[in-house]
């Protein structure tokens, strides 16, 4: 995917986040929460929208909205109102969505995202507002389990969802990438939401328009619907912004409309004109009475808040003498943080636990495709495994092949070394005899070396490394080494 | 046996305490009047073998000595928008036809807890939209004082039941009047609670804003026991009021002396029946000769409350019906190829025609470019109904009012002209939209019929409206008249 911008048009992209609140029971309904549960075994009267029943706002729902709030320096309204968004639809019970409307939970806020296209700097992302709602169930059209009929599973239905509305200040689909990652990371840093797309509590609409550079009015914009993956947000943005150019170029128009991204094909498709979209009818839900926040109750779970990943990343910095880069890469992920922060705890050396960290656990994590909370890599272990690197004890080539089994398998690094045999060598006598077979082996690299060719020193390192398994200590080795060529005074 | 008519919840209470009868008694006599009085199809549903053994454990706790309120034991009847686990509940409407709800409301638990006994849900206008109960599937009920007239709606069939003494006590639910203008046209005394005061729970939603469920009583005393029994905080209504209810029947103490009764000058205008502005000036004057001082008060926005209230109720009513779709419950219509397709149909052969008229009224208020027109406009006229009302009480104690403008009317006379009907809640709709409880009591005839005088009173005031109306009916008997073929 190129990240390079369009020559003609510049790109507009705001988007819309839907993140499941992370909360036992539903946003107006004590049915609890599941996931894969069996179709309509977790709910209730309430979210069967039953004859009767009346919602009962999740107090839970409304912490976790105000700390995400808190967290994107959004205003907290002291006064919110729940509307109901009127339609139908077979996985809607009530005929109506309770969301927010005219009055949202919060207002204002941003976000720094740092950029893939402006060298690594952060960029404000501003937010319009956040909101909560109440999610729909699901409708089953699937021929296998449904045959003709069309099911419906309402577990889903009404549990606590935040929506996140961005300004349209991202400039391109990697920005809307980097964006979301930034989201996500907040999201899970304030234990909001487990923001995983796979699962669909993190889910995504983009508003999407192009205008040519330097134009200051906004281009017509189009709506792309259920965006769950960071590989889809990034393909349909480009797809659509093809479709969008194609018809620019073209001397078109581009006509207001909700499409839907096929992955099959690559290409954006429209679901439905503007001029046909529903009159959601929205008035204030009278079965609810507005949501009032006093500064007191705002202030309690402002003090609630856990560090965030901007003050952790300077106090890395400052504490550990991280590199800015390995700081912000650390702080990212509050459970990577956590990571990090448990195994420099241990022996300190932060700097080269992010070394380790960056290099060798974020990639093998890679590798398996984990998240750090997966992996069965204790902090601990890592900072004994570094630490036994730093006290010469075991040669950095032989702990880094150590790290992809200890974080799919876990278990000792101490032990493990021990088991296998991996303590460097730093015996003088076996060191001697494999520098010896190397010189021998290698005459002419040798003649190349004491006639001032010092790179090839490296190549008779390498050569006994290879001989011993890579468990020579380097620093011995190099003695070793200078002392069999004759170099040292000794 | 035959059936005659039941006392009162004193008169039964007293019987009960005395040992003079049991509650499987009161219980056969009950519905052994509501079959002989069949033909004014005031119940829907009986629960004959329930309240039965209901009874029997009723009769079977006093053996013991153990009393669980002034209820306990008693039979009543209840509205058929009040849901009960393990019963069918219709709202008189066929598309709830066979929906059987796996819970009960809040007011229905707390009547379980009391000790008293339903025998039977009754009629009412569909989904409790009317003034007549003539817009019910199960057909039109009939006012027992004149079975070519209606018992007034939309709890016609409760507050029959009371006057034709097949039940002490009944429940409704009051939206615009649906309490106090069929205990008007019935001759009973019906109390509509302030907003909040009984739990919302399990009631079936008209209009979420405005619906209150309340009762029915041959006496204010009656009614204040009903109300006690009901009223209450429950966490599962969102609008209801935390506050803990003082009890009603506690304030009867029959002192009106001091008392000022406003009476609003708009009220007592033209349009007026003069048999029934006649029996309301004279149930003023009565007041007044127990000690009550008469003023004249202003509510000057009240010529727009019947406007306001069709917008709001209309437009609330067209979200809360939306959920008879065919989907999960109650009737769906067959055959059908498409969902619209099965939406329309199932919507249009389950809901008649009122229903149909105030989604279609509803759905236009609210839809874009008309909502700022009408609801938002409406709700700020609400508003201003309201402060009318507080500016009101600062000059008085209770407001006196006609609670109808007329008597019962004759059966097929208004369905046909739907805004007639809707006009004659005029000085009903005033109190849902303020939120504040009103009493209809009876207060003499006109040409044979009864005639309702309304008390409101500022919120939670219920206690204040009922001692007024009791007071009244200590000095006076029209409360005691029964319909001609039950005396």
């Amino acid at each position: 995917m190129s990240a390079a911008p369009h020559p003609v048009y510049e790109v507009v992209i705001g988007l819309e986040v839907h993140a499941q609140l992370r909360t036992r029971s539903k946003l107006f309904s004590p049915a609890p929460v599941t996931y894969g549960a069996e179709p309509n075994h977790a709910v209730h009267p309430i979210c069967l929208a039953l004859p009767g029943v009346l919602p009962v706002l999740n107090g839970r729902a409304v912490e976790l909205a105000i700390r995400v709030a808190l967290a994107s320096r959004c205003h907290v309204q002291p006064q919110s109102v729940f509307a109901r968004k009127n339609y139908f639809y077979p996985d809607l019970p009530k005929g109506y969505q309770i969301s927010q409307y005219e009055e949202p939970l919060a207002t204002g806020g941003w976000l720094d995202v740092r950029m893939p296209d402006e060298n690594g700097g952060a960029r404000r992302v501003r937010l319009t507002r956040i909101h909560m709602e109440e999610d729909a169930g699901k409708s089953i059209h699937d021929a296998a389990i449904a045959g003709d009929a069309t099911h419906v599973d309402l577990n889903r239905a009404g549990v606590a969802l935040l929506e996140i509305v961005s300004e349209p200040d991202l400039r391109s689909p990697a920005e809307a990438a980097a964006y979301l990652r930034a989201l996500r990371s907040l999201l899970r840093y304030v234990d909001a939401s487990d923001a995983d797309m796979e699962r669909g509590n993190f889910r995504c609409d983009a508003n999407i328009s192009l205008r040519r550079h330097g134009e200051s009015k906004l281009g017509t914009r189009t709506e792309l619907k259920n965006l769950n993956s960071f590989r889809f947000v990034e393909a349909a943005l480009e797809a659509e912004i093809l479709r969008q150019a194609g018809i620019l170029d073209a001397g078109g128009k581009v006509v207001q409309a909700t499409l839907q991204f096929d992955p099959a094909s690559g290409r954006t498709r429209i679901l439905r004109l503007k001029e046909n979209a529903d009159d959601y009818r929205y008035f204030p839900d009278p079965d609810l009475v507005p949501l009032l926040l006093s500064d007191a109750q705002i202030e309690r779970v402002r003090a609630g808040l856990p560090e965030l990943a901007d003050a952790r990343c300077e106090r890395f910095q400052r504490e550990h003498g991280l590199a800015e880069d390995d700081a912000r890469l650390l702080c990212e992920s509050r459970a990577l943080a956590d990571f990090f922060e448990a195994a420099a705890s241990r022996h300190g050396d932060g700097a080269s636990l992010a070394n380790w960290i960056r290099r060798d656990v974020l990639h093998a994590l890679a590798e398996h495709g984990l998240e750090i909370e997966q992996a069965k890599l204790a902090p601990a272990a890592l900072a004994d495994l570094v630490k036994r690197v730093r006290e010469g004890g075991v040669t950095a080539q032989s702990a880094r092949a150590l790290v992809p089994e200890l974080v799919n398998k876990g278990g000792d690094p101490l032990r493990l070394i021990q088991e296998r045999g991996l303590e460097a060598v730093s015996d003088t006598g076996a060191l001697e005899a494999a520098v010896d077979a190397v010189l021998r082996e290698h005459a002419g690299h040798v003649e190349r070396l004491r006639a001032g060719e010092e790179k090839v020193r490296n190549f008779l390192i390498g050569q006994v490394m290879k001989r011993t398994g890579g468990k020579a200590d380097p620093a011995a080795l190099r003695r070793v080494l200078a002392q069999r060529l004759g170099e040292s005074g000794s | 046996m035959a059936a005659a008519p039941l006392g009162t919840l004193r008169e039964c209470r007293e019987a009960l305490d005395e040992g003079r009868t049991s509650s499987a008694a009161l219980v056969e006599q009950s519905l052994a009047r509501a079959e002989a009085h069949a033909e004014l199809r005031l119940f829907v549903r009986l629960r004959a073998e329930r309240a039965r053994a209901e009874a029997q454990a009723a009769d079977a706790r006093r053996a013991s000595g153990e009393r669980r309120s002034p209820l306990d034991g008693i039979p009543l009847a209840v509205k058929d928008n009040l849901v009960r686990a393990g019963e069918e509940t219709t709202c008189a409407s066929r598309i709830l036809a066979g929906f059987v709800s796996p819970y009960t409301s809040g007011v229905m638990e707390r009547l379980e807890a009391a000790g008293a006994i339903s025998i039977g849900t009754t009629n009412m206008d569909e989904f409790a939209m009317g003034s007549s109960t003539e817009h019910s599937v199960y057909g039109p009920s009939r006012n027992p004082w004149d079975p070519a007239r209606t018992p007034g709606g939309s709890s016609g069939g409760s507050a029959a039941a009371v006057a034709a003494g097949i039940v002490p006590l009944a429940i409704g639910s009051d939206t615009g009047g649906s309490i106090r203008q069929p205990a008007c046209f019935c001759g009973v005394v019906g109390v509509k609670p302030t907003y909040g005061r009984v739990s919302r729970w399990g009631l079936v939603a008209f209009a979420s804003s405005l619906d209150q469920v309340g009762g029915f009583g041959r006496s204010a005393e009656d009614a204040a026991h009903l109300l006690d029994a009901i009223s209450g905080h429950d966490p599962r209504d969102s609008t209801s009021i935390p506050e803990p209810a003082p009890r009603c029947a506690d304030a009867l103490d029959g002192d009106v002396a001091g008392l000022v009764v406003g009476l609003p000058r708009e009220y007592y205008g033209d349009g007026i029946e003069p048999g029934v502005q006649g029996a309301v000036r004279e149930a003023c004057a009565q007041l007044e000769r127990a000690g009550a001082k008469l003023r004249e008060v202003s509510l000057p926005y009240a010529e727009y409350a019947v406007a306001t209230y069709y917008l709001i109720a209309t437009a609330e009513a067209s979200s809360n019906l939306a959920r008879y779709d065919g989907v999960r419950y109650g009737h769906r219509a067959q055959g059908a190829h498409t969902l619209s397709e099965m939406y329309r149909r199932t919507r249009s052969e389950g809901f008649g025609a009122e229903v149909k008229r105030r989604i279609l009224l509803g759905t236009y208020v609210l839809s874009a470019g008309y909502y700022d027109a009408y609801y938002r406009k409406a709700q700020q006229v609400r508003t201003l109904i309201r402060r009318d009302f507080e500016q009101a009480f600062r000059g008085c104690d209770v407001i006196a009012t006609p609670t109808m403008p007329e008597t019962a009317f004759r059966l097929g006379e208004r369905t046909e002209d739907p805004l007639r009907m809707y006009l004659s809640d005029i000085y009903t709709v005033s109190a849902n939209l303020a939120g504040i409880p009103g009493v209809s009591l009876p207060c003499g005839f006109s040409q044979g019929m009864p005639v309702g005088l309304q008390l409101l009173g500022p919120p939670l005031e219920e206690a204040r409206l009922l001692r007024v109306a009791d007071a009244y009916q200590r000095t006076t008997a029209h409360h005691r008249a029964r319909p001609p073929e039950t005396q």
